[in-house]
């Protein structure tokens, strides 16, 4: 056996992970496609991919929303708890992770070894704790949860990520700011912060979809239905309880997934780097 | 008074005192939002705390007495762990043979790492949820397409007790891409001199794959095995939006438990202890994992 495949061999490869891949995706294709037919006829014509006739009313439907509520507001509140949570986390993260980079005090170790330990220490398990904490100082039924927390630097992942990006950023261009008679603060404001920017995008691009996707913090913390982000009210959308309009359903999930698609397609190459460099996610 | 604002600011600007201003954030976050929290609820997982009623009262272990007497936690314990262990090995396996599969870069390769990856970074979001429950119901698309081939039609994949469970371990699964991911930029690590001195040596391709790859894989398996077993224990979303924990609890996952404990039962005082009894179990597995390490992790450079 040579150390070059034949061609034959080759093609076949190429063919299975072509079919595998195309076979992992198709669930998505297939509630692409489905949005497009006639709601009533979306299970009993699962198995044909093309819409026999193509429509756009669930999407008008599907817009129109719930209780009232379109679903314009709804995509508006993911979008106002996601951005902010994202500029808090990317700004108090980078600043952290500048002083665990650069900084020379006594309980650093011990500090840098707390943050890591919250990487193993994940929402769910912080799920009461948080929720009677929030309850006990009258946040709940506000965003103030789901955003306050992150301009305090509380995920670990970001300021690992950040602060490995900054250890490797030669310490000889610290010392001539200094030199210059740059600061402590103007060494992070004019060095370390714009030679950061990939990690920044990085560790943005993650908390944007997170807090994009989250569902388990607006359901315990968000009340009333024109307070709702994208998440609960497609839940609320899809209440197995009720008569559903699937046509409607998933018109507006596809709707939802246009950021992540969007983001997934213009800066896959911070997603990838991200993931392999610090195994985020 | 001027004097004393100048040297305020001398003592800011100190390269000490400045990586600890730049600290703040964190310190405070951490005791704000981490351990003032779990503290708290410590404290009330000995009282019968309410959400509405302003007082309450010391009742010792009442709540982990009656936590552990409950038979739901019980099979909150067996659903979950049946999970875990369910997804998480075929997930780590789908990764590693994928990454292997695409290691050999080719022109193609970009878009393949691209279309594995894909249901990773939309699996969190609650529409491939919904779908997912669309695909498995019993007028869904799989019956569908059983039906186009000729088998029957009509199974409740999401009422059937021995099934229920594995349609959210696909779902689990299908979302391998980060793994893979991890996996890819571990193998390309691997120098390939290494390689080439194994086949000098006579080895196959199989034979240099179980002598080389696979141990210098252990760190990052290790690695992956211990983020994706803690996350397995969370898994909440799809089963409180698909299966609502049933058929017959085998769905009840600890974290939906936990939950209904809380919100439909109005105990928070025992959802407050049954998160801690959480932490332990984490903890204590996270602990088991590490100390098996020494057996079968290689720990050596290349």
């Amino acid at each position: 056996m040579g150390n070059k495949m034949g061609k034959p061999t080759r093609l076949l490869s190429h063919a299975v992970i072509l079919v595998f891949a195309v076979l992992m995706i198709y669930p998505l294709i297939w509630m692409f496609m489905s949005s497009f037919k006639e709601t009533d006829t979306i299970f009993h014509t699962a198995t044909s991919l093309i819409p026999e006739r193509w429509t756009f009313e669930n999407y008008l439907v599907g817009w129109r929303g719930v209780s009232g509520v379109s679903f314009g507001r709804f995509f508006r509140n993911s979008f106002v708890i996601a951005a902010l949570g994202t500029i808090g986390a990317v700004a108090s993260s980078s600043l952290v992770a500048y002083s665990f980079s650069r900084g020379n005090f006594k309980g650093k170790k011990i500090l840098f070894a707390l943050m890591l330990s919250t990487l193993m220490l994940p929402a769910q398990v912080l799920m009461i704790p948080q929720f009677l904490w929030f309850n006990t100082l009258g946040w709940v039924g506000s965003y103030r949860p789901l955003i306050v927390p992150s301009f305090f630097a509380v995920q670990g992942f970001f300021v690992y990520l950040m602060s490995n990006f900054m250890d490797g950023i030669p310490k000889e261009l610290d010392n001539a700011a200094k030199i210059d008679g740059c600061s402590f603060y103007g060494i992070y404001w004019r060095i370390i912060l714009p030679l950061s920017v990939p990690a920044l995008i990085t560790a943005g691009i993650f908390s944007f979809i997170w807090r994009w996707d989250d569902f388990l913090g607006p359901l315990l913390y968000v009340r009333g239905t024109v307070n709702f982000p994208a998440s609960l009210a497609l839940r609320m959308f899809s209440d197995p309880t009720t008569a559903t309009d699937w046509g409607a359903v998933f018109a507006m999930s596809i709707l939802s997934l246009v950021p992540v698609v969007t983001i997934f397609i213009a800066l896959q190459k911070y997603l990838v780097e991200g993931i392999s460099t610090s195994g985020l996610k | 008074m001027k004097k004393q604002k100048f040297s305020l600011l001398v003592f800011l600007k100190n390269d000490t005192v400045a990586a600890v201003v730049c600290m703040m954030p964190f310190m405070i976050g951490f005791l704000a939002f981490l351990i003032v929290p779990m503290i708290q609820s410590l404290y009330f997982s000995f009282t019968d705390y309410h959400l509405i009623r302003p007082t309450y009262e010391y009742i010792g272990l009442a709540n982990y007495r009656n936590m552990f007497r409950d038979p739901r936690f019980w099979s909150s314990i067996r659903a979950t762990f049946y999970f875990v262990f369910g997804s998480v090995p075929l997930r780590l396996l789908f990764a590693l043979i994928v990454a292997l599969l695409l290691l050999k870069s080719s022109k193609m390769s970009g878009l393949y790492r691209a279309m594995y990856y894909l249901p990773s970074i939309l699996g969190g979001s609650l529409a491939v949820v919904i779908l997912w429950g669309r695909i498995f119901s019993q007028d869904g698309l799989l019956n569908e397409i059983l039906g186009v081939v000729g088998l029957n039609r009509n199974f409740p994949w999401l009422g059937h007790p021995s099934t229920t469970i594995w349609t959210l371990i696909l779902l689990a699964v299908w979302q391998f891409g980060s793994s893979m991911l991890i996996f890819l930029a571990a193998l390309k690590q691997i120098p390939s001199s290494l390689y080439e001195a194994s086949s000098i040596d006579g080895a196959g391709r199989i034979g240099s794959f179980f002598k080389i790859t696979l141990p210098l894989l252990t760190p990052t398996i290790f690695f992956n095995l211990v983020m994706q077993t803690i996350a397995g224990f969370l898994a909440f979303t799809q089963a409180f939006v698909i299966t609502q924990g049933g058929p017959l609890d085998t769905t009840r996952f600890y974290v939906l438990h936990m939950y209904q404990t809380i919100f439909q039962n109005n105990r928070p005082g025992e959802g407050a202890a049954q998160a801690w009894v959480m932490l332990l179990i984490i903890g204590g597995i996270t602990l088991i994992l590490f100390k098996t390490k020494r057996f079968w992790v290689y720990d050596g450079g290349f």
